[in-house]
């Protein structure tokens, strides 16, 4: 099961990413060889055991529901690349 | 001896004793930065005004008798914290002339505590790399033999510490960012557990396995920079409500009846034979003071490497989703389309590591791969939490390694991912845990490159950890070597 050049396209393309023509096949051949790796732990039976995403124990940390500090409209601004008075702007979306 | 070259812990004593002014050591470490960054690029900022200014403001304090254990104290922070009105750019093009407008908690704590922030330290991009190659903007060079990494991610804030360019520094460790620089340049370098320090204004790469912590010249060092960033946070909720204990109290010097479990390391392929040395001699030192022996095993750590570097590249692209483009960082020019937009944004913004690593993540969750991987991954992690678990029902202290070899020439693992990533082996294991990790310097290889000791504890138990290490460093002297720059 090792990836295509066809499938490193798609994820590239799902990640927002245009990947350099002229570097596409070392690319490929630098995650075939990790993923590669990666299949060292299909050695290991892991049936029945549950999956740990956090090593540290934690309940939901509740607060109350009250508004608490937060960033004024112009800080919050302050670094985007395109804006007016209010907003973020981008390309235009709609046609 | 120059006050650059202080330890925090005597610096501090004289600032309290009033033979020596903040504003004194700040212009002290200033100047040293001056003569050796040129050869050593350890920072990305450095910012001498603020320095200075809060160099006077600690000076009134120290005269007003309001001083803390930092206050006064010149102290570099990675720049994947974020910095009120301080360029922080993660290493990355994409956070180039990135200016937060808020400070991260860890810095928050240390303004508060009178801390003076001397600069940015240099960084793998996004804290993605083991070499601090990774950074846009340029690599930084190990103080010991310049044509050689310091190590990364926090290769600049140990090669800073290395080259007495500041006090102490905080680095960020995912998988070995803090220990494995720190092992490389010499100095001490503390992950504490996870949850122990608030992430909240750390720039997120991994978010299940970074933390915050402390690089210093010695333990104590270590211990005091520990004690003003750890506790609570509200505003992260996976840092944890236990109360910070007295870390200065906890370094005791004394190991009687220390339990000491020595996983066997040798077993992993690439050991460099001056590591094995070293650190069988360390084991010997801690044996002298008072500490025994037990077996243990870790039968999953040669799993440790390829379990990471499938969960944490996939955080990664979940975390890295948020550079578009739209609301901070920087935007490709030129585009009228905004999916168009966000492609040449990222493609621009990102260096090789960090797409690489996007890649392998969205891959690993995507539709059809994730069970083979991320699931699986996730199970490897619980086997290696079980390990850990035994492991510590029969040891206080678990000893190792940091890395297999010293210091490597710049460029030698460049265009091998996969080889960069076995670097890793000891270290992974404890981020995958959540178990806190101390370097400490513990001998040197033939060409005079540092080696470290590597001592992991329970959950919360940094307290052991500091109590080891220190004691280590009563019984040696690696720890005061200083590179011949």
């Amino acid at each position: 099961m090792n990836i295509t050049t066809q499938e490193v396209l798609q994820v590239a393309g799902l990640a927002r990413l245009e990947l350099d023509p002229a570097h596409l096949h070392r690319i490929v051949s630098q995650i075939q060889d990790i993923l590669a790796y990666m299949a060292t732990l299909n050695a290991l039976d892991t049936t029945g055991v549950e999956p740990t995403s956090h090593a540290i124990a934690l309940t939901s940390a509740f607060r109350e529901d009250k508004p608490g500090e937060h960033l004024e409209r112009e800080e919050a601004l302050s670094g985007a690349p395109e804006r007016d008075a209010e907003s973020f702007l981008v390309p235009r979306v709609i046609g | 001896m120059q006050p650059f070259q202080l330890t925090i812990e005597a610096a501090a004593n004289l600032l309290a004793r009033r033979e020596l002014s903040a504003e004194e050591l700040t212009r002290s470490v200033l100047e040293r930065v001056d003569a050796v960054e040129p050869r050593v690029e350890a920072y990305l900022t450095v910012d001498a005004p603020g320095a200075l200014a809060q160099a006077r403001e600690a000076d009134r304090r120290l005269a007003a008798g309001d001083a803390g254990p930092l206050t006064g104290i010149p102290l570099s922070l990675k720049d994947v914290l974020c910095t009120r009105g301080l360029r922080t750019t993660c290493g990355s093009r994409i956070l180039e002339n990135f200016v937060p407008p808020y400070d991260a908690t860890v810095v928050e704590r240390l303004r508060r505590a009178g801390a003076v922030l001397v600069g940015k330290t240099n960084m793998d991009e996004f804290a993605m790399g083991s070499s601090t190659e990774n950074s846009a903007f340029k690599p930084t060079r190990n103080p010991w033999d310049t044509r050689r990494i310091p190590g990364g991610s926090s290769g600049g804030a140990a090669a800073a510490v290395a080259a007495d360019m500041c006090l102490g520094a905080l680095g960020s460790d995912t998988g070995g960012s803090i220990r494995q620089p720190a092992s490389h340049c010499g100095v001490v370098g503390l992950k504490p557990t996870y949850g122990r320090v608030s992430r909240f204004g750390l720039v997120a790469f991994a978010s299940s396995l970074d933390q915050i912590g402390p690089l210093g010249k010695s333990v104590a060092d270590c211990a005091r920079i520990l004690a003003a960033i750890a506790g609570h946070d509200p505003r992260d909720a996976t840092s944890v409500p236990e109360t910070v204990p007295d870390y200065q109290a906890a370094l005791t010097g004394d190991l009687h009846g220390l339990r000491i479990g020595i996983p066997d390391f040798a077993a992993i392929g690439g050991l460099d034979p001056a590591v094995a040395r070293s650190v069988a001699a360390a084991i010997g030192t801690l044996e002298s003071l008072g500490a025994r022996q037990v077996p243990v095993s870790l039968p999953h750590t040669a799993y440790a490497v390829a379990t990471y570097y499938i969960i944490a590249p996939s955080e990664a692209c979940s975390n890295l989703a948020r550079y578009d483009g739209v609301r901070f960082g920087a935007r490709a020019g030129g585009q009228t389309d905004l999916l168009e937009m966000y492609r040449a944004t990222r493609s621009k913004g990102f260096g090789e590591e960090v797409q690489r690593r996007i890649l392998l993540g969205t891959y690993a969750l995507s539709a059809g791969y994730y069970d083979a991987y991320y699931r699986k991954a996730s199970q490897v992690r619980t086997l290696i939490v079980e390990d850990f678990k035994r492991a510590f029902a029969a040891c206080d202290v678990l000893v190792s390694p940091v890395a297999p070899t010293p210091a490597f020439p710049i460029g030698a693992k460049a265009d091998d991912p996969l080889t960069m990533y076995l670097s890793d082996i000891f270290t992974i294991p404890a981020n995958l845990a959540g178990i806190p990790g101390l370097a400490v310097p513990c001998g040197f290889a033939d060409d005079g490159l540092p080696v470290g000791l590597q001592i992991q504890a329970r959950h919360f138990n940094e307290e052991t950890l500091l109590r080891v290490g220190h004691a280590f460093e009563q019984a040696t002297d690696f720890h005061q070597h200083k590179p011949p720059l």
